[in-house]
């Protein structure tokens, strides 16, 4: 869909070059680089506080950016104001007009530029989102939900270059919020525009995006695709962030076995890793494994370790346990309830995974880097 | 009994509207008297003369006239003036913010009766004679004061997110404040200038310091006839401002209650 999309919007790739914000006390985002290819779903993902949402607001023209260069195709943006941008913003709190009905806030901004169709396209916006039933109702009258549409389609309305999200689903509950979710996707894959959406959900972040962007204190921790994030994290935050992991101290046993697999050595017990999964050059490393990948028994591969079993949660579609290893650490392991054998508290058990699920980290990082933040998110 | 105690919230409500609204019904009775001797103060025979001929007492409508001249003058300028300041104040920071504020409290402590004489003082000194101009400028001066109260107020409700989405649908600065923030301060800026009109019209201490003899206001000249007898047009005249006030009170419930609940 590449080329018919970068032909609908016209303008092309969205460039940050070094883009820096400074207050007077501290730093929001440190020289940021970031290309956002035309017509895909981006999502910026982070703690609060991390400097995603400043982001966000350069690249809309309500914040001015320190230093750096924002670009949309050819064209530098960067001190051009809020409306003058073809970029367009859904807020957080919706920012609707009160004093006016549904269809004429979705018709401001097509007004602004003297759009002779706009009663017209404002329609088709709202019925885009499903609300056409309500176009002469004022917000206020609105659900939570549907208001977030009628944002939505205030922005949509006007073709932007490049449309943002901050936090859109933040204010929404749970089973909304993943309806929305599928929603927006879909809408996006409908209109073709780049949409760069703010969050704090890694779920989110991952179900919808086609790339993601981890932000941490300021700077960028990894840029890829959700897999790629997910299963060769190249930090410790975005492994603690992005899901849960399991960190193994090891350290480098060197020698290539033939076969890509490096062998490393954690707590007197030798395992292996596959030689793409380590960091090159370093000899004390983080070993991380994704509960899920992680078996009872020898079957998950050569890599075992045992421990006893000290708590065994059933969520339904897996059951959690959590397992003692001889030096104090528990391991998170989960697994599918697919009919294999399960372990009760309190049984010795041996755990094990495969060369290549498992990924390696420099050892100089904080293993909680990202741990803690997790359980504040909504 | 218990049907009493049940409703005795009503009862002192209704009772206090009652003692409200008593002074506005015995002045619109009286409107229909046609007195004996020179004092409207007892009820002697029914007739609409005051109505039908609301000028027959000499002077009356020139003084309401130059009263609603000014008044309608002063409240214009003062919201204008007003709505600027409490934008100010509300939305920016400055050096002697805190100052303006303080300040702008002055006119409504002071006693009227020091700001006329001092007001008077002044204008003599700056060769302003007494008579309408005169008390123009220190209507717009007081009611100032209250329209910037009024105003910042509601700015202060005002959602600044509401101008940054305009500006991120392409409204440029001015586009922003004509159609987003000044429609939703309209309200707090109607109040300011409803409430400017009647603190002028109903002024008397300050406007009878800087009033000249061919000057005279609508309350002065109620004030002055009062010493010889208030001639029943006053009543008339007072009926129907009391019906105009409460009719733009009915009329902003009324557009309020219809704005919160549009066309389903």
């Amino acid at each position: 869909m590449g080329d018919t999309t970068v032909d609908r919007t016209g303008k092309g790739d969205l460039s940050l070059v070094a883009l820096t914000k400074s207050f007077a006390t501290f730093t929001a985002v440190h020289p940021l680089d970031l290309t956002i290819e035309a017509g895909s779903f981006f999502a910026l993902l982070g703690p609060s506080g991390c400097g995603k949402t400043t982001t966000l607001r350069m690249i809309a023209g309500l914040e001015d950016p320190t230093g750096g260069r924002i670009t949309i195709g050819d064209e530098d943006i960067t001190d051009t104001k809020a409306y003058q941008r073809n970029v367009n913003t859904v807020f957080q709190s919706y920012a609707l007009f009160p004093h006016m009905t549904v269809v004429d806030n979705v018709m401001f901004g097509l007004k602004r530029r003297g759009d002779k169709d706009a009663k017209r396209k404002a329609r088709e916006a709202l019925e885009l989102v499903q609300l056409e039933q309500v176009a002469t109702k004022r917000p206020t009258q609105l659900s939570g939900g549907m208001q977030q549409r009628v944002a939505l389609a205030r922005a949509l309305v006007n073709r932007p270059d490049v449309l943002l999200l901050d936090e859109p689903l933040g204010a929404l509950d749970l089973k909304l919020r993943r309806q929305m979710q599928i929603e927006l996707k879909r809408i996006q894959q409908e209109v073709g525009l780049t949409f760069i959406h703010v969050t704090h959900d890694q779920e989110e972040a991952m179900t919808m995006a086609d790339r993601i962007a981890v932000m941490n204190a300021g700077r960028m921790e990894q840029l890829g695709d959700p897999a790629t994030l997910y299963e060769r994290p190249s930090s410790t935050f975005v492994a603690n962030f992005l899901g849960q992991s399991n960190l193994l101290r090891a350290s480098v046993l060197g020698s290539e076995s033939g076969n890509g697999v490096v062998r490393v050595r954690s707590h007197d017990t030798e395992l292996e890793v596959v030689r793409d999964h380590l960091p090159q050059g370093v000899g004390d490393v983080w070993l991380g494994v994704r509960p899920e990948k992680l078996r009872l028994g020898e079957s998950g591969g050569p890599n075992r370790l045992s421990g006893l079993v000290r708590d065994v949660s059933f969520t339904g579609v897996a059951t959690q346990y959590s397992v003692e290893m001889p030096w104090g650490q528990e391991l998170t392991v989960v697994q599918q309830n697919d009919g294999t054998a399960r372990a009760r508290l309190g049984e010795n058990v041996t755990v094990s995974w495969a060369a290549e699920h498992g990924f390696a980290l420099d050892a100089s990082q904080d293993a909680e880097a990202g741990a803690e933040l997790v359980d504040d998110r909504g | 009994m218990a049907w009493i105690k049940r409703h005795l919230i009503t009862f002192a409500a209704l009772a206090v509207l009652a003692y409200t609204l008593v002074p506005n019904v015995i002045v619109a009775v009286f409107s229909f008297n046609d007195p004996k001797g020179k004092f409207n103060y007892t009820f002697n025979e029914f007739s609409t003369d005051a109505w039908t001929n609301p000028c027959g007492a000499p002077g009356i409508c020139d003084s309401l006239g130059l009263s609603l001249r000014i008044g309608i003058t002063a409240s214009i300028i003062a919201t204008i003036l007003g709505t600027m300041i409490a934008f100010a104040l509300g939305r920016y920071r400055f050096r002697g913010r805190s100052a303006t504020n303080l300040l702008i409290f002055m006119p409504m402590a002071t006693p009227e009766v020091v700001m006329g004489s001092s007001l008077l003082t002044l204008f003599l000194m700056a060769g302003i004679p007494a008579g309408p101009v005169a008390i123009l400028i220190a209507h717009i001066m007081f009611c100032v004061s209250f329209v910037v109260v009024a105003v910042k107020a509601r700015v202060a409700t005002l959602d600044p997110r509401l101008e940054e989405a305009a500006a991120d649908l392409g409204a440029n600065p001015t586009q922003t404040f004509l159609r987003v923030t000044l429609p939703l301060a309209a309200p707090g800026i109607a109040a300011g200038g409803l409430l400017a009109f009647s603190l002028s019209f109903d002024d008397y201490i300050i406007t009878n310091f800087n009033a000249s003899p061919s000057s005279i206001t609508f309350p002065m000249y109620v004030w002055g006839a009062a010493q010889r007898g208030v001639p029943v047009q006053v009543y008339a005249i007072g009926t129907v401002m009391f019906l105009i006030a409460l009719g733009v009170v009915v009329a902003g419930q009324v557009v309020g209650a219809r704005r919160n609940r549009q066309v389903a």
